[in-house]
Parts: C-alpha cells; sequence; structure tokens
C-alpha cells in the first residue's frame, strides 16, 4: 500500500540525508588520497545497490551484476575516447548496457529459465567478458580510436563538465559526482520498491505462481527489474572507472563477481541501505588487511562470508530491524490497547 | 434445481492431458454456464486436478481445446487466464509468505484498479472475511487454515465473473469449512464457480450440480443426490466413503 509513498520512503530520505551530510563534510576532514580512495567505494556502493534491488527485491539471484558494471565502464570508456567528452558517453553507457541486459533477459525470463540457470548463465556471460578483453592486447582491437588494450586495460577520460570537454573534473570533484550519484540511485531505487511495479516484483519474489494467478506477467516484472539494475550497475561502473582512472578486464573475474554477492549477503537482502554499508565496511577491511602480511585477505573475506551465511543469514540490516522492532512492539501493543480502552470508555 | 442458464463460460472440448503412457485426463468435453455453480469429484488420480491445472494454464493440454468466454485459452499462461478475471486457488495454499495479510490481498486488487481503489476494496475483503486480526501479520507465520482464508481473500478481492477452487476446505476445520461453503454462496451470486473437492460433506452444503470424475474421463454429471444414489458411481467412490 502506498498511502503516501513519501512516508514509507522516510528511511531512506534519512539515509541519503546522512549521505548528503558526508558527501559535504568528508573532502573538509580527510586527505585527498583517502577521498579519492573512497571514491572506489561509492563506485562498488552502487554496483552493490544494483544487486540488492534485483536480488533483493527481484529475487533474482544474478551471479555476474559485475558483467554490467564493467561493461558500463568499458562503453564510457570507449565513448569518451571517441566522442572527446564524457557527457553522451555516460548516456550511452548507461543505454548500451541496459539493451544487453534487456536483450541477455529476455532469453532468460521468456525461455523460463531457472533460477540456478540464470546464476550459471550471469556468471558465464560475466567469464566470457573476461577471457574475450584480455585477448584484445594487440593494435587491431580498436573500436573508433579507442585501444581495448588486452589485459593492460585502457585508461578512462575523467568525467567533464556538461558539454565542456575542456574543464574535465580533477578528482576530488569525482567524489562529489561519485556520492551525488550514488544517492539519487539510491534514492530512485527506495522510491521504485514502494511503487506498484516495485511491491509486484516483491510479490514475485515471494511466490511467482501466484503471482501470475492474480494475472500478473512475471517475465515482464522480471525482466523490467533486471534491466533497471543493470542501468545502475553501468552507472557504478563509469564511476569506478573515473576512480580508479582506467578500466581492465580484471573487473569481469570471478573474484569481483563473488565479491558482489558477499556484499549482499553480508549487508542483507531485502534493504538497499545495507549492502551499501556493507560494501564500505568490506573496502575498508580490505585496504586495511592489504596493510599487513600475518593473514591472507581472502582468507579473512571468505571466513567473514561463512560467519555471515551461518549465523546472521539474514545479513546486518534486516537483523537490525527485527531486534528493533522485537524490542519495540510490546510498547505498541500498550499504546493501542490504552487506547481502544480509552474509546470504549466514551461510549 | 431450476437455475437459470445463461451463456456457455467455461468449454473443453476433447480435452487430454497425457504425461507420457498416463493419459490423466482423456477426451473431456466439459461445460460450464454463466453463474452455475460446479463441483468436481472422484477418487485420487480421476484427473479432477490435472483438469483443473489444464483450465488455469499450469499444464498446456496434450490435445483438446479450453475455450473461456469465448476466447481460445489453450496453453495461455496462467496470468492470461486470471487477466480475463478468473479467480483461482490452487490446492496447496499458494500465497506471498513474506508479505502481511494486508499487503497479499492489496496485490490481488491492485491488478484491477488503481491505487486509491484497490486500499479501499482490500480494507472491505478483510471486513468480509473477518481477517482485522491478523492483516499485519506476515503470512509465513499463520495456521494453515488462515492462509487458505487470506488465498480466498486474493480471489474475492479481484472481483471475478469465473471462480476456479482446488480443494479449498483442504485442512480446515469444522468451523472454517462451514464459512468457506458460506463464502462460496456468497462468490456464486456474482460469479460462475468450479470446486474441485474431496469433502463430500462440504460438497453436500454447496453442491448443485456435480460432475465425477473417472479415470481421466466424466463418468456422470448430475445433482449429488443423483450422484449418491447411483450404483457405479457408489461402487467407484462413495462406497467406500458413505
Amino acid at each position: 500500500m502506498s498511502n503516501g509513498i513519501l512516508r514509507q520512503m522516510r528511511p531512506t530520505f534519512f539515509y541519503a540525508l546522512l549521505g548528503l551530510v558526508f558527501m559535504f563534510a568528508a573532502p573538509q576532514v580527510l586527505q585527498l588520497f583517502t577521498i579519492i580512495n573512497l571514491t572506489t567505494a561509492i563506485a562498488l556502493a552502487v554496483l552493490a545497490l544494483s544487486l540488492a534491488l534485483i536480488w533483493g527485491y527481484g529475487g533474482i539471484l544474478c551471479f555476474g551484476q559485475v558483467a554490467f558494471f564493467g561493461l558500463g565502464a568499458y562503453v564510457y570508456t570507449i565513448s569518451a575516447i571517441n566522442f572527446g567528452g564524457s557527457t553522451w558517453a555516460i548516456l550511452v553507457a548507461v543505454i548500451v548496457t541496459s539493451a544487453f541486459a534487456a536483450a541477455l533477459g529476455y532469453f532468460i525470463f521468456y525461455g523460463r529459465v531457472s533460477d540456478v540457470y540464470l546464476g550459471v548463465i550471469t556468471l558465464t556471460v560475466t567469464l566470457i567478458f573476461f577471457s574475450l578483453i584480455r585477448r584484445t592486447s594487440g593494435p587491431e582491437y580498436k573500436i573508433g580510436n579507442a585501444l581495448l588494450g588486452g589485459f593492460n586495460g585502457v585508461s578512462s577520460p575523467p568525467i567533464n563538465l556538461p558539454w565542456n570537454p575542456t574543464a574535465f573534473l580533477f578528482p576530488e570533484h569525482v567524489f562529489y559526482v561519485a556520492m551525488a550519484a550514488l544517492i539519487l540511485c539510491y534514492l530512485f531505487a527506495g522510491w521504485l520498491v514502494n511503487t506498484k511495479f516495485g511491491r509486484v516484483c516483491v510479490a514475485i519474489r515471494e511466490n511467482e505462481l501466484r503471482a501470475e494467478l492474480l494475472g500478473y506477467d512475471s517475465r515482464l516484472y522480471k525482466l523490467g527489474i533486471f534491466t533497471i539494475g543493470a542501468g545502475i550497475a553501468a552507472i557504478g561502473g563509469v564511476l569506478f572507472c573515473n576512480g580508479v582512472g582506467r578500466i581492465t578486464p580484471d573487473v569481469f573475474s570471478l573474484y569481483n563477481a563473488a565479491l558482489t554477492i558477499i556484499w549482499v549477503i553480508v549487508g542483507g537482502r531485502g534493504t538497499l541501505i545495507g549492502p551499501i554499508g556493507a560494501t564500505f565496511a568490506l573496502f575498508y577491511l580490505t585496504s586495511a588487511l592489504g596493510g599487513q602480511s600475518l593473514f591472507n585477505n581472502n582468507l579473512v573475506l571468505g571466513a567473514i562470508l561463512i560467519i555471515f551465511v551461518l549465523l546472521v543469514p539474514k545479513g546486518v540490516a534486516p537483523t537490525v530491524v527485527d531486534w528493533v522492532s522485537a524490542r519495540r512492539k510490546p510498547a505498541a501493543g500498550r499504546v493501542r490497547r490504552r487506547r481502544n480502552a480509552r474509546v470504549e470508555g466514551a461510549e | 434445481m431450476s437455475r437459470q442458464r445463461g451463456d456457455v463460460v467455461v468449454e473443453t472440448r476433447g480435452l487430454c492431458m497425457h504425461f507420457g503412457g498416463v493419459r490423466a485426463v482423456d477426451q473431456v468435453d466439459f461445460t460450464l454456464f454463466d453463474r452455475e455453480l460446479r463441483c468436481l469429484i472422484g477418487p485420487n488420480g480421476a484427473g479432477k486436478s490435472t483438469f483443473f491445472k489444464c483450465l488455469t494454464g499450469q499444464l498446456t493440454p496434450t490435445a483438446g481445446e479450453v475455450v473461456i468466454r469465448g476466447q481460445t485459452m489453450t496453453g495461455a499462461e496462467p496470468f492470461e487466464v486470471a487477466s480475463l478475471g478468473v479467480g483461482i486457488k490452487t490446492q496447496v495454499p499458494n500465497v506471498f509468505d513474506g508479505l502481511s495479510a494486508e499487503e497479499n490481498i492489496w496485490v490481488s486488487a491492485r491488478r484491477w484498479h488503481d491505487d486509491r481503489r484497490a486500499r479501499t476494496v482490500t480494507s472491505d475483503t478483510i471486513e468480509r472475511l473477518r481477517l482485522g486480526d491478523i492483516r499485519r501479520t506476515q503470512l509465513g507465520r499463520l495456521a494453515h487454515g488462515q492462509r487458505q482464508w487470506v488465498e480466498l481473500g486474493m480471489v474475492v478481492a479481484a472481483e471475478p465473473w469465473l471462480v476456479l477452487l482446488d480443494e479449498p476446505a483442504a485442512g480446515m476445520t469444522h468451523e472454517e469449512t462451514y464459512r468457506t461453503a458460506e463464502l462460496i454462496e456468497e462468490i456464486n451470486t456474482t460469479a460462475a464457480l468450479i470446486v474441485v473437492e474431496h469433502d463430500m460433506q462440504f460438497i453436500r452444503m454447496i453442491s448443485r450440480q456435480v460432475t465425477l470424475f473417472h479415470e481421466g474421463g466424466i463418468l456422470m454429471e448430475d445433482t449429488m443426490d443423483a450422484i449418491s444414489a447411483d450404483k457405479r458411481a457408489r461402487e467407484i467412490y462413495l462406497g467406500h466413503r458413505a
């Protein structure tokens, strides 16, 4: 029930506001090096958000969300090199990625491929990108003026002010763009899950047959949320290659594909803020672990995944929500009972 | 029963559903008229549920035709059948376990109405089916009978003109069964119904015309009293029950 979609979105606005405060406060206190690093984390958070949307709300376990992320980054980079500016390149990156996802999704959903095979297919597509682009190191592999560069990748032109290619942004400014993009994507996703479309997607996640028996074409809704998720992942990809300065085929690796899933598991399916928070937390954990040599980085990540799957299977955000509402419920019941008593007394 | 017979709303011609060598449904010609209330009975494996699944698009028949209100729906997707204004309840409760009773019913009402109207229909349905106490409870936490009722609520909220129910009284208490029978009578004032049932007492409560399935085909179609009196019918089905 969207009785006041704005009221439903109150927590979303709250977190968006926190993000806004962070966006303007962080550059005042943090060093430039940290800010540049943060830009990469923000890009990954947009990727996590996109998977939180399609897995957490659409029930589609896409194992290859990085395929759309990487594709967005590559399309942006190649377009920006050819166009000599980023304005149209960003748009082209989002459109091409969404169109690719729509075509892939069409065969998956209209072919009624089951959940497990959906995971296999999306992962395979990711690994195909990985192998394909790694082999493009020769000078013959170029699109327009852009050399694909094989496993060395391509250096990405920085974002510029709209329709002003000479006024490109410095890393400290890219941070603002990334943060603003994350907040806008988050607000958009938060709005989407509260619309009729979003609620029907959740219903399909809960019971696809029942949704169909109520007259909803589940294929269409799944394709819709899958495509939108891919578009958001592409925005993450654009931010990512801007933060790092280049894009390499490593973005399509199995490691990154699995990492995205871990962020959503740790953060919690069925929330949007959880996976975003988990991305930042794990990104900083990985950076911190990189500075020591006592433990293997991947070993720690693996341990975290196992701990969460076993002990906090719902993820952090839903567990916290359950805990808070469980503590609140008795009080709310008391208030209602008292109110009822008053009404009866008045009669 | 002198019921006003209107237009044909459901018709199957030579409907067959074969699984390998098993003829679950074989050459079934079936007709349902507007505002009719028809019960499908028969022993286990008689083909009632398979027939039901062919009507609702959950199975694509091997041969034959399904026509609903003049439209050929053979091999249609379930959502296409439902989109004609057909309310369907399956044998196993099919509900949205992670959503509240209210949300479950809203999803059904929202298919047909704008948001404001859907909310009105939802609260009307909750009142009508006396689901007020559980409106905010997640379906996964409810008892079997209550979940059945929410599912019936979803069917009613769509304001269908044709209702297909597969074992609506399965697993319900006596009191719940009685109320279900009442609800079916109520639905029947505005819609035609096909009810697949096992519970003979329940069928006696609601029945007008009964279709008896046996070995994938229709054995006879008559009133419950006539079927109870028929020797052959008693032998294959009622003998060990009544």
